[in-house]
């Protein structure tokens, strides 16, 4: 019998695309939110799987906050017309006008929690019911505790106290009208078993995840891209260095390590030996609070 | 290498997130990071000792209310295995979340405090993972610093413990002596339990043999999704996507639709985009049938050799779930795997005292966090099996069609 078992990597692949089959089975507008990251990639990658050689049951969706890098701008519109998919842009820029938003302030400023106004407005300008994600449980203690499909109400808001218990594979994705669903179905992959099914199914990604040489700010022992959306002053420490990415976010939060690796092999080993958590080492709008993922997923995040 | 879930049954004063926090971090699965924060919180405590308790704290809502209130997944992995913890609170009023935790797990961690032997925590926690079928039980004797390590302490409880688990009817438990505060047998076997001959808790976990716990003889494939590209060149397209809960299927199988009954055959089945002549559990493919019967999602594609049950009346084991109680006669949605239908609580039967196991043979409702036995009639039929044959295809939950949440989990019987 040992012929039919499935490695590990296997068995987080069919649950992710049977997650997936679900939102196309139980709902009637859902979407996919794509950012050009590797986890949305990876979801996209899914998607194909789980869906040619039909179309995709939904659209993908970018918020750009507008201060993201051009790499995975230039990989998410290739992406989207190599697979003959509707890619949806809505820009934070557009929201900060309209509703005449704050920007803003500070060094790293980041536009990340705008985002969440232009997600709820295209939510609701394509009334979407359900919108799928790339989150991990095992990036966040907040997302360790959020359910694969996890319901929002019509502000977009995650109640911790009122998840619905989700049993076996059962998935409930019954709403009333106005609220919406947050689809999970990479929830339990960790970010090294992303990087070994990448390898594995040779899928491409945006060239800021290997090696490169970049100007970056030193910043409190992190590595922040220079660019016109970080506000430079005298006293930065400026250089030149090899840096990857490890995630993918706007250019002001995110910060790149230190690295060598060009190669998916050498990433791999890097992130075997590594001793800070992805979340931890490259994501500078984690670290306002203890609680800062759980108070932005309460006010509509992901 | 292949995937382990289990879930930790016990409370805080077990040690349960204590054995959590050193799972992880004697596998090395913590980063420095987040141990950072930990040591910034520990910093008060007079032994200077980092509180592994702290890597399995949760969101600040819990924080500040003292308590945890929901099952939290960890992850860890070793090069045998990749392991996914469901951890679950263990406090009584927390029955509904231990279901939860239990319904998607391979193995159970129950935890006895050395000091205190088998007790009604115990007993609750064993009845739950007997009633969710839990595949393999490990009982880990925790807090042996605290008895001095006594093999005689030790084997009174191994020996209390097997008359429950023989009065339950569990299957597969392992006995491990161990102390999650100072590390032994959880990674490295103990040099003060020279007397414990066996695996160590991570090597359990990392060699239980997993194989049949997924079943390949009961062929079900619940169809979720119909795929019709509907364009010129794949004009005829028509797959049917699900994943194959059990059992395999090959190419020219003879299959029955259900619940119509329908019968066709195999003519083709996809793996990703790619044609191969068999499938099996848990892969997800699309199957393709020779004729053009009516298929939509909700149905079950199943081999003519081997029907399920076809029934509109089922009697279930039933976990209630919501703050509002359940009366007979109440109606409500039951969703097994991608079917959902209307259904009516007919008669609940009695209810179970989790703790001592007696049977309450007159209750007039339900409230939460309660086991019941009910009897349930759907409006359509429903193809199943039952929970303790096929897990897969024997577990329904029921959802409140006013609120639309999820009020039960049934395991039918």
């Amino acid at each position: 019998m040992s012929d039919y078992k499935l490695d590990y990597l296997d068995q987080l692949e069919s649950e992710s695309i049977h997650i997936m089959r679900e939102v196309a089975g139980q709902f009637e507008r859902p979407a996919l939110l794509f950012s050009g990251g590797k986890d949305s990639i990876v979801l996209v990658h899914l998607a194909l799987k789980a869906f040619r050689p039909g179309k995709f049951p939904f659209p993908l969706v970018h918020i750009d906050t507008g201060h993201n890098f051009k790499e995975a701008l230039e990989y998410r519109d290739n992406l989207a017309e190599e697979i003959g998919e509707r890619l949806i842009v809505r820009n934070v820029e557009d929201t900060i006008k309209l509703k005449h938003l704050a920007e803003p302030k500070g060094k790293f400023a980041s536009r990340n929690a705008l985002q969440t106004y232009t997600l709820l407005d295209t939510i609701e300008e394509f009334k979407f019911d359900a919108c799928i994600g790339g989150a991990r449980r095992d990036e966040e203690k907040a997302r360790a505790k959020e359910r694969i499909f996890s319901v929002r109400d019509e502000f977009g808001q995650w109640n911790p106290k009122l998840q619905r218990p989700e049993l076996w594979s059962i998935y409930n994705g019954k709403i009333d009208k106005g609220e919406n669903v947050r689809v999970f179905p990479i929830s339990n992959w960790t970010e090294l078993d992303i990087w070994n099914y990448i390898k594995r199914e040779n899928i491409k990604l945006p060239s800021i995840y290997f090696a490169h040489k970049r100007e970056v700010i030193e910043h409190e022992g992190q590595f922040v891209a220079m660019s016109k959306f970080v506000l430079i002053e005298p006293t930065d420490k400026i250089s030149v260095r090899k840096v990857r990415y490890r995630t993918v976010g706007d250019m002001t939060c995110t910060a790149a390590v230190e690295s060598n690796a060009t190669k998916i092999d050498d990433i791999i080993n890097e992130i075997i030996a590594t001793k800070t958590s992805e979340r931890g080492e490259t994501r500078i709008d984690d670290q306002v609070s203890e609680a800062a993922m759980e108070d932005r997923k309460k006010n509509g995040y992901f | 290498m292949d995937i382990l879930r289990f879930i930790t049954a016990g409370s805080v004063d077990d040690g349960k997130s204590t054995l959590i926090g050193r799972l992880l971090y004697d596998s090395k699965s913590i980063m420095i990071d987040h141990l950072e924060a930990i040591e910034r919180q520990t910093k008060n405590r007079d032994d200077g000792e980092i509180d592994l308790a702290l890597l399995t704290d949760g969101l600040r809502a819990e924080r500040e209310q003292g308590i945890t209130i929901d099952v939290a997944y960890k992850y860890f992995s070793t090069p045998k295995r990749k392991f996914i913890i469901a951890d679950a609170p263990g406090h009584i009023q927390y029955t509904r979340n231990m279901v939860t935790g239990a319904s998607n797990s391979e193995l159970i961690i129950i935890l006895v405090d050395a000091r205190h032997g088998v007790i009604e925590q115990t007993r609750r926690h064993s009845i739950i993972a007997s009633l969710l079928n839990i595949p393999h039980v490990v009982v880990a004797v925790n807090k042996m610093d605290l008895v001095e390590y006594s093999e005689e302490v030790y084997n009174n409880i191994l020996k209390d413990y097997d008359s429950l688990a023989g009065q339950l009817g569990l299957k597969n438990v392992t006995y491990i002596p161990i102390s999650a505060l100072n590390g032994d047998n959880i990674v490295d076997a103990s040099q003060l339990l020279p007397w414990y001959k066996g695996d160590t808790l991570l090597n359990y976990l990392e060699n239980v043999s997993l194989a049949d716990d997924i079943n390949l003889t009961n062929a079900r494939f619940p169809v979720q999704y119909v795929i019709r590209p509907q364009t010129e060149q794949l004009h005829d397209y028509r797959g049917y996507a699900g994943k194959v809960i059990s059992g395999i299927y090959k190419v020219g199988d003879a299959v029955t639709i259900l619940p119509s009954g329908e019968s066709s055959r195999i003519s083709m089945i996809e793996l990703g985009g790619k044609k191969v002549k068999e499938a099996f559990a848990p892969q997800s493919v699309v199957i393709h049938l020779r004729h053009d019967v009516d298929v939509s999602r909700g149905d079950v594609i199943v081999k003519d050799e081997d029907i399920p049950l076809i029934e509109q009346q089922i009697e279930v084991l039933l976990c209630w779930m919501d703050n509002k109680p359940l009366i007979a006669g109440n109606k409500y949605l039951l969703q097994i795997n991608s079917s959902r239908v209307r259904c009516v609580v007919k008669t609940i039967d009695y209810k179970l005292n989790v703790n001592t196991l007696e049977k309450d043979l007159s209750p007039d409702k339900a409230g939460l966090n309660d086991i019941i036995r009910a009897t349930i009639k759907t409006a359509q039929p429903i193809a199943y099996d039952s929970y303790q044959k096929l897990r897969v295809n024997g577990g329904a939950i029921l959802i409140d069609e006013t609120s639309n949440v999820t009020v039960g989990a049934c395991m039918i019987q």
